[in-house]
């Protein structure tokens, strides 16, 4: 799957992007989120007040119980500031 | 209806005569404008970066406007958002709803705005003399667009 990161949880991860297979265990949002804090410091940070993280699958804005398959785009980012 | 994401400024005086030379049965036509201030709790702002999700924002505007012309009576709607570098006094959204009477304009025009705040995949980062900062969301803008849950 796709996972892109945008604004300010980017810039903590420090990446843009990537492709990644379905890591073992990864079955929807939560458990992609709990995968990815154990990477390193970064992510941690990134995920530390899950209140303040939005997500998207295949753009369109879901919650955490949300299954993922290998072919989702899985995006990151903090509440909206358009307008 | 159309939605434009785009770097470019808008001149909002030309899309609301293209909106209403649309048809004879327009008796109305809202607009709405947002710009960059040049002050915030912080103090002054040099400047404002908008960041956005390519794809997923021309998605959700596309939806937001489906709705708004699902809700009111609608001839036309224009949505017009920037991204980039911005600096204060600069345009950043175009809101324009056009309709035979004005209740569905100015209603589905203020929806659209409170929706595209809490839908659409935006962030401003401002830089002020203390560096750069995101934007926090505000409590209000989720109150406002929650007034139209239905």
């Amino acid at each position: 799957m796709r996972i892109l990161y945008f604004a300010h949880f980017r810039e903590k991860v420090n990446i843009a992007e990537e492709d990644i297979g379905i890591p073992d265990g990864v079955i929807d949002v939560k458990t992609l989120i709990d995968w990815l804090i154990n990477r390193n410091i970064g992510f941690a940070n990134a995920f530390s007040d899950l209140e303040h993280v939005r997500v998207a699958v295949n753009q369109e804005h879901v919650e955490l119980n949300m299954p993922l398959k290998m072919d989702d785009e899985v995006a990151f980012f903090p509440p909206m500031t358009g307008g | 209806m159309t939605v434009r994401v785009q770097k470019q400024n808008f001149d909002a005086g030309y899309e609301i005569r293209r909106l209403s030379d649309g048809g004879a049965n327009i008796g109305g036509v809202c607009s709405f404008i947002g710009l960059v201030r040049d002050s915030n709790t912080d103090g002054f702002i040099k400047a404002m970066t908008l960041e956005h999700y390519p794809g997923m924002t021309e998605k959700q505007l596309g939806e937001i406007d489906v709705e708004a012309n699902r809700r009111w009576q609608l001839d036309d709607s224009l949505i017009i958002h920037r991204y980039g570098r911005l600096i204060p006094g600069d345009q950043i959204v175009l809101v324009i709803t056009a309709s035979a009477h004005r209740k569905d304009a100015f209603e589905s025009c203020e929806f659209l705005v409170d929706w595209l705040k809490t839908k659409a995949p935006f962030w401003k980062n401002e830089e002020t003399g203390k560096g750069k900062k995101w934007v926090q969301a505000k409590k209000s803008d989720d109150i406002a667009a929650g007034r139209w849950q239905k």
